[in-house]
């Protein structure tokens, strides 16, 4: 439904593009296993990253956003679209040509208890993916974890220690590490400071806008957490049910937001100002987010929205650029 | 409810670790306190405490009173004990997957203190709680009794955790971080519920949650933790508009938000918060203040009057400190 061809960006080179990407999940029952349905996670998307900035991916749980960022870096295979990386389609790609590929896109996890071996020293830890891709050895090789704590704002000498030893943010300091170990171009992060606390997520966060400015590097940066979005991202897309609502560059998405989605999204999030918060008129959404496996015919958000017509349960709307730069998919987003 | 100086630490292998350092405050009928901290900062272990929910050991309180109706807390017997637990303290879990059990209705979970406290008969019992699960904005709510948790999505199921903890109208309802769980349109919802739920019952409630956001909509009067202290209170528009402990004015910095002066970088608070292995000898934060001098980190500092019920817990706002300065 999305036409890939409207999402362009008009000017400059574009690192990632994704056209109408799709990635849909069987649903298997019996002891035969027999399909029964199929989860539409991530449900035609399309977007561009440009080299250097900072995409934003939001959405509630459940809305395809972590799925959309594993899809693609082929963690999943799509089921259908493409991905360009650098004009290469890597959703076709052959598995030893995907694996050349790999040292060049990588991914911060959100829980950094779960994504570190407790077994393995930190050291080990960022060493794999050099030994894995890399042809750095021996002292060469220590000498690049080294760096890379460094780089990362931790004691080098820390390279012998179990990730127990550490804190919440030093792992998600570890991860960004071993993300960085092979100069990747892109990394996807993937809600990197959901499970840290307030004070540790401006660190961390400021470390990884200082590590872009210094290494050049793109991101996918997923998160539910509108106002960090809002910090760190140039543009932004706002995901429902597997689709894009809208995707804006980052000020006119906050001050002029035309998707009925983001405009609720928007004015749920409690602001630290309890005079902000009193004069605050609250559009409340009535309902949950539908089940992926059925979801709602025409516009997908028909069914909380508050300003739905007949049309909109009819219709899928079409992604359209309404403003210079600002797409939406809704037929009563109206710029004027 | 009165609490005083209450004091829980938890014998573990490494050490004992002092989760709580004297805790004391009040909450007064009809009042909606939010309770403010990161995590470890004991603002949950403070409520378990009360209400003796923490398993002991490893858990102990050393020391403090909970005054409430005429008893402490504290003492009590389980007998009595469960008498305020279930009418005259509600409390709701921040994970309503983890505290609804699995194998029983919502309907069954629901008339149980019902029955036990309130001595209902089946039937009147099955009235209330169709009664209960309408007043949390549950539609079609007599079907729903025969439904197990799973059969709710989240922001139901802490719809239902309300529904429950709201069950023998308590005077006190302790909702320990009741929102964090979920997605923010249905944190919405569930917040816009609790305002009219004090508007129809108005009793007191104790709000625990990491967010500074949800506290500015909801709170009468705030209260910080670190560390198992409190480290100031104040009044809401009073604690937003003039912060005075450093933790707090630094937690209020290091904050994005939607709307307004989009900073380029994030004030951030250096370091972490301590371990708790010691009992504190010097204030908690002093590692990571930015205004620490030498008196904090030889002395703990207890909670100062600095204004119209606002207290801070900071040397800096110590009257021979402030004589000092001026």
């Amino acid at each position: 439904m999305n036409a890939p061809a409207a999402n362009r960006a008009d000017d400059g080179e574009v690192l990632v593009r994704v056209e109408d990407l799709c990635m849909h999940f069987p649903v298997l029952k019996g002891i035969l296993g027999r399909q029964v349905g199929v989860v539409r996670a991530v449900d035609g998307i399309s977007f561009d990253i440009k080299p250097g900035e900072t995409l934003g991916l939001v959405g509630e749980s459940g809305c395809g956003k972590s799925t959309a960022g594993r899809t693609i870096l082929r963690l999943y295979d799509a089921t259908s679209g493409r991905i360009l990386f650098k004009g290469e389609d890597i959703a076709s790609l052959g598995r030893s040509a995907m694996r050349r590929m790999r040292p060049r896109m990588q991914m911060i996890f959100q829980d950094p208890q779960a994504c570190l071996n407790p077994r393995m020293t930190v050291g080990s830890i960022i060493a794999e993916p050099l030994d894995e891709h890399g042809t750095l050895k021996g002292e060469a090789k220590r000498r690049r974890v080294r760096e890379l704590l460094d780089a990362v704002g931790m004691n080098p000498n820390f390279a012998n220690r179990y990730p127990h030893e550490f804190s919440g943010g030093q792992r998600q300091r570890i991860g960004i590490a071993r993300a960085l170990a092979l100069d990747p171009d892109f990394i996807i992060c993937d809600e990197p400071i959901a499970a840290l606390d307030v004070s540790i997520q401006a660190q961390v966060v400021n470390l990884l806008e200082d590590l872009q400015e210094k290494l050049g590097l793109t991101y996918l940066f997923i998160s539910h957490d509108l106002s960090m979005i809002r910090h760190i991202c140039d543009r932004v897309a706002v995901m429902y049910l597997g689709k894009i609502a809208e995707l804006a560059p980052r000020d006119t998405l906050y001050a002029a937001p035309l998707h009925p989605y983001t405009k609720a999204l928007l004015s749920a999030v409690p602001i630290p100002d309890p005079k902000a918060e009193a004069g605050r008129r609250r559009t409340i959404l009535q309902g949950d987010v539908p089940s992926p496996l059925n979801p709602p015919k025409g516009c997908r958000f028909s069914s909380r929205c508050p300003v739905a017509e007949n049309k909109c349960f009819e219709i899928e709307p079409e992604w359209r650029e309404a403003r210079p730069g600002q797409f939406v998919a809704c037929h009563l987003a109206n710029p004027d | 409810m009165k609490v005083e100086d209450l004091r829980t630490v938890f014998h573990t292998q490494d050490g004992t670790v002092h989760a709580v350092n004297g805790v004391s405050f009040q909450v007064t009928p009809g009042e909606l306190l939010g309770v403010v901290g990161e995590s470890g900062s004991g603002k949950s272990v403070t409520m378990m405490s009360l209400m003796q929910l923490l398993p002991s050991p490893p858990a102990e309180i050393v020391a403090g009173e909970a005054h409430y109706g005429g008893h402490d807390l504290l003492t009590l017997e389980l007998g009595e004990l469960q008498e305020v637990r279930g009418a005259g303290i509600g409390f709701a879990f921040q994970d309503p997957m983890t505290s609804l059990n699995p194998v029983f209705t919502i309907g069954f979970q629901l008339m149980e203190p019902l029955r036990k406290h309130l001595g209902l008969s089946k039937a009147e019992a099955r009235k209330r709680a169709v009664e209960l699960l309408e007043l949390v904005g549950i539609p079609s709510a007599a079907d729903r009794l025969n439904d197990y948790p799973h059969q709710f999505s989240g922001g139901m199921r802490q719809r239902v955790m309300f529904a429950i903890a709201l069950s023998c109208d308590p005077k006190v309802l302790i909702a320990d971080e009741p929102t964090t769980a979920l997605d923010v349109t249905i944190q919405a919802q569930i917040l816009e519920l609790v305002k009219s739920l004090r508007e129809k019952l108005g009793m007191a409630i104790v709000w625990i949650t990491h967010d500074l956001g949800v506290v500015a909509g909801i709170a009468d009067r705030v209260m910080v933790m670190y560390a198992g202290h409190v480290v100031e209170e104040a009044p809401v528009y009073e604690l937003f508009d003039n912060p005075r402990h450093p933790y707090t004015r630094a937690l209020l910095e290091t904050l994005p938000s939607v709307d307004g002066e989009r900073t380029d970088r994030l004030r951030t608070i250096s370091g972490q918060p301590p371990h708790l292995l010691k009992p504190p000898t010097a204030c908690p934060f002093a590692p990571r203040c930015r205004n620490a001098f030498e008196r904090c980190l030889s002395e703990n500092p207890t909670l100062m009057p600095v204004g119209d019920a606002h207290n801070v817990a900071c040397w800096l706002d110590a009257p021979a400190e402030r004589e000092a300065a001026e």
